[in-house]
């Protein structure tokens, strides 16, 4: 991509352009080389860059303390995954029942479910059914409370995977003969599928970040761990620092291969993929399951580059 | 229920910290977002790069590995501010990440005539950004954002987390209190609904009242 056709610009900039381009290049490396040079120098001062405060991070012991709070990590994420979908799935066949009072429940959990902050939800699955006599772990607590929340978050992905479809595929499957459950499982479902594959892979991510606040419940995952290393060393700016390291590179990599499959869809399907999960856990409101029902992949957070692979 | 009913006022305190720190926080993501947009659609390599590299660190760090980085972690290098300042710095710049991948979704949907205009007009690329191109991006992109605005509702309990007493703390330390968890917890989301409900309804009647018809 050549950086001159930069898009909002369209064309190629002439010879002053190009010459205002390369003085602000100069100018803004400065800028940043001198807010670098500030912060390390301020490090520095503190002491935080001395090497006895990064060594422990070099030590099998804490790294293999640390690891396998990730272990703990995507090994919660993972079950809270299986069973969101499972409850994602029911509520969205519920949702869109022909009975009216099976409807309107499934509606009213998904919507308060979604209303209530995580850890709320987390805060009463770990201290609150205690105090009822039902004594749960802190990984289950955990597992519970992100399961409630994203099966109601996955409820509206799916509904809107189903309710993206053609009429026609329905009104095809009933008029050769096939009744509600045959047509949603052997025609609608299999072909909304698809299209959610990348929401699906997005939520996969913000699941994976919100499993960190098993922090609060004393679950032992990454930044629990972090935590501990931090307050044992004394060192919790490099660990914090490295914990965030460890976040961000396997939240890449899933969000990468969203993208990838959103990509794959389109350039196979040519259809639009369903984004709610496309721009993470800040969609997921009553306000966006209208607004993403017709909104194209590209439209949200799709580059140009990515738009010229994809068209 | 009289649990609730009697503290009603704590419930009131919750929800007035929870808004102050959703508005302020929302406010400081909306500039930083514009920034950051600004910076990755701009023909300068290093700005985009930038540009780039805040919006896949923040994204893909957990909220609360920010909060928790930010308020142990910078009292290491003397930076220090009260709980509620570091908590509206970590929401809004969280927040603004995703305010600039909106934006900048917003700037690639207005046409690429606006801006071959905006040039031929004789408009320096931070005016026609300024003054043709973000207006009309802004526009496009009014729903998202109130998406955005109200998870951050949502996401303002993490500041529970280094004890700011918004009606997440408030109400599980008053659950621990009166050991009476299921109607305090009913009475939060209630709250909470209280305020993304409402939030969610002028997002939509703001919407359409700017939406640009083509």
């Amino acid at each position: 991509m050549s950086t001159s056709g930069v898009l909002v610009l369209g064309d190629e900039l002439g010879p002053k352009g190009r010459r205002r381009v390369r003085i602000a290049t100069g100018v803004s490396l400065v800028i940043v080389a001198g807010l670098m040079v500030v912060a390390v120098r301020r490090l520095d001062d503190r002491g935080q860059l001395d090497w006895e405060r990064w060594e422990p991070l070099t030590q099998w012991s804490v790294q293999k303390f640390l690891l396998l709070g990730l272990w703990a990590t995507v090994r919660a994420a993972a079950t809270a995954m299986v069973l969101a979908l499972m409850l994602g799935a029911l509520l969205a066949l519920m949702r869109l029942s022909q009975t009216p009072p099976v409807r309107w429940l499934a509606a009213a959990l998904i919507e308060f479910f979604r209303g209530v902050p995580l850890i709320l939800l987390i805060f009463f699955t770990f201290f609150g059914l205690r105090r009822y006599g039902i004594d749960v772990s802190a990984f289950r607590a955990l597992v519970i409370a992100l399961t409630v929340y994203n099966g109601a978050v996955l409820g509206e992905v799916f509904r809107a995977g189903i309710r993206s479809l053609d009429r026609g595929q329905t009104e095809a499957a009933h008029a050769i003969g096939l009744g509600y459950w045959q047509a949603m499982l052997l025609v609608v479902i299999p072909q909304a599928a698809r299209r959610m594959v990348p929401a699906i892979v997005s939520q996969m991510v913000t699941l994976l970040k919100d499993t960190s606040l098993g922090f609060v419940i004393t679950f032992e995952e990454l930044l629990r761990r972090g935590r501990s290393t931090g307050e044992f060393f004394g060192n919790q700016l490099q660990v914090y620092a490295y914990v965030a390291v460890l976040y961000i590179v396997v939240n890449f990599t899933l969000g990468r291969i969203a993208r990838w499959l959103e990509i794959r869809q389109r350039r196979r399907l040519g259809a639009s993929t369903i984004v709610v999960g496309g721009t993470d856990d800040l969609l997921t409101t009553g306000v966006q399951a209208v607004g993403t029902i017709g909104y194209e992949a590209g439209g949200l957070g799709g580059s140009a580059a990515d738009r010229g692979v994809a068209g | 229920m009289d649990v609730v009913l009697d503290n009603l006022d704590v419930f009131w305190r919750g929800m007035r910290t929870t808004a102050s720190l959703t508005v302020l926080s929302f406010a400081m993501a909306m500039v930083i977002g514009v920034v950051v947009a600004a910076c990755r659609v701009s023909p300068i390599p290093p700005l985009r790069a930038a540009g780039a590299l805040y919006v896949e660190a923040v994204r893909n760090t957990p909220l609360t590995v920010l909060m928790i980085l930010f308020f142990f972690g910078l009292t290491k290098v003397g930076i220090r501010y009260g709980t509620f300042t570091t908590a509206v710095i970590v929401l809004g710049g969280y927040t603004g990440a995703f305010v600039g991948e909106m934006v900048r979704s917003g700037v690639n949907a207005v046409s690429l005539g606006q801006g071959e205009a905006a040039r031929a007009i004789g408009l320096t690329f931070p005016q026609s950004l300024r003054l043709v191109i973000l207006p009309q991006a802004l526009r496009t992109v009014v729903a998202p954002l109130g998406g955005l605005f109200v998870a951050l509702v949502k996401n303002s309990s993490i500041a529970s987390l280094i004890a700011v007493k918004d009606l997440t703390y408030l109400t599980n330390q008053l659950g621990n209190d009166t050991a009476r968890y299921i109607p305090v917890f009913l009475g939060a989301a209630v709250a909470y609904l209280a305020i993304t409900i409402p939030a969610g309804i002028a997002i939509v009647w703001l919407d359409r009242r700017v939406a640009i018809r083509r």
